[in-house]
């Protein structure tokens, strides 16, 4: 039987751990709300930007892009989204998972494949694996990320595809399902998939300044980037989701390992009276 | 009453303006553009400068944006506004720094990551290693 005092420390160790993950999961409940405001709040651009595309693209239905061309993948590039911390359940290992499957299925195929990171967590993985090729990264975007911290790593996969180095672009990220699930997806970024084209059916054009190949071009490079931004806030999202669930099982699992200490205190503090007890009425008994 | 028109003014992080307005201004890159109501359908790109809202009330809004694209139909002006400045310099560096970026976490093997990494990793271990033995302690 431990000593009395021993178990006492333990207890209160194990209630100011318990404290420590209450308070991350309020923190993280909180934050989740933001992210997920935030979330809302880059949809109108992307729908808008969608639609001017779409408009563009019927307007000039003879004027190919490079972006909009279908290609033969030799060679596939993955922008995978992932955290820049932990303790978030286990939200980056299911992303590594199917980013890991989708890697997999086209290097099987003979397509090489290289990878841009966001998030430290992604980094710190993939550096251990090792057999990839990483080539653009960036790390603690923080619980706001802006454009800004992404238009560089963006324009290095941009410009691969466009010198033809890679034929096809996909995004790995975490989408908010709810509070409790978070799926990991895997979407095409290029060429870009338009699917509500054939709603347009006017006939009439733009007047463009300067040119409609220019115009596209800047277009279809804000739509990737937004999409990008949008995979980069929805994660936010969802890691707080993760973390609050995380951190109230931990909070829980805190709670009855403290009841279960106290039980075996409280028989350790009788055992010790009924001992000191018995001693006394022993020692009595002998005068 | 004079006719009106619907201006979105939105950015990637957000949606900034959405409303009715008799007139708009804006700077586009070939020279500062005024849209009444009705005005052909037009597509451009954005200077970085200041686009102005006249709404039917005779309000003036004003918005700073540092580059986008302007789509015009005869009943909407979508402003597509950046959040950041843009110019082809500016998005080549960025692109270098990530590219840095990635080859410095390639590198940088007992780099800084690496030494947290371990560090967390060894506090982890110690952890485990009281839990167990507090753990014997008590079953004994």
């Amino acid at each position: 039987m431990p000593g009395v005092k021993e178990i006492r420390i333990k207890i209160a160790s194990f209630k100011s751990t318990q404290k420590i993950t209450k308070a991350m999961e309020m923190v993280a409940a909180s934050k989740m709300r933001k992210a997920q405001d935030r979330m809302r709040a880059t949809r109108p651009y992307s729908e808008k930007i969608r639609r001017v595309i779409g408009h563009l693209r019927h307007a000039n239905p003879d004027f190919r892009h490079p972006y909009l061309v279908e290609r033969e993948p030799k060679s596939v590039g993955f922008i995978i989204i992932t955290t820049d911390r932990g303790l978030a359940g286990g939200l980056n290992v299911n992303l590594f998972k199917t980013a890991l499957a989708q890697l997999r299925e086209w290097q099987d195929r003979g397509a090489e494949v290289s990878l841009c990171l966001i998030g430290a967590k992604g980094v710190q993985f993939f550096r251990r694996l090792g057999n990839v090729k990483t080539l653009a990264t960036v790390t603690h975007l923080g619980d706001r990320p802006h454009v800004a911290d992404l238009i560089g790593t963006v324009k290095v996969m941009l410009d691969l595809y466009k010198e033809g180095k890679i034929d096809r672009l996909f995004l790995v990220h975490n989408v908010f399902v709810n509070t409790m699930s978070q799926k990991p997806v895997v979407r095409q970024l290029l060429p870009v998939v338009t699917e509500d084209e054939d709603k347009l059916q006017k006939h009439w054009d733009y007047i463009y300044e300067p040119s409609a190949a220019d115009l596209l071009d800047g277009l279809l490079m804000r739509y990737i980037e937004s999409q990008v931004y949008q995979g980069a806030v929805e994660n936010v999202a969802c890691e707080m989701a993760a973390r609050m669930v995380a951190m109230k099982a931990a909070t829980d699992n805190a709670g009855k390992l403290i009841e279960e200490l106290q039980l075996i205190y409280n028989k350790a503090r009788q055992a010790a009276i009924t001992k000191e007890i018995s001693e006394i009425v022993g020692g009595a008994a002998a005068v | 009453m004079a006719s009106t028109i619907h201006v979105d003014i939105v950015s990637a992080e957000g949606e900034i303006f959405s409303g009715e307005a008799s007139m708009v201004f804006a700077p586009a890159v070939m020279g500062e553009i005024g849209i009444a109501p009705r005005h052909a359908p037009l597509l451009t790109t954005l200077n970085p400068g200041e686009v102005r809202v006249q709404t039917p009330a005779g309000e003036e809004h004003f918005f700073f944006v540092s580059g986008g694209a302007l789509e015009i139909q005869p009943h909407v002006v979508t402003v597509l506004a950046d959040t950041a400045l843009r110019a082809h310099d500016l998005d080549e560096a960025a692109a270098l720094q990530a590219k840095q970026r990635a080859e410095e976490a390639l590198r940088d093997r007992t780099g800084k990551i690496e030494l947290a990494e371990a560090q967390a990793e060894l506090a982890r271990a110690m952890a485990q290693i009281r839990a167990i033995e507090k753990l014997r302690k008590i079953k004994q």
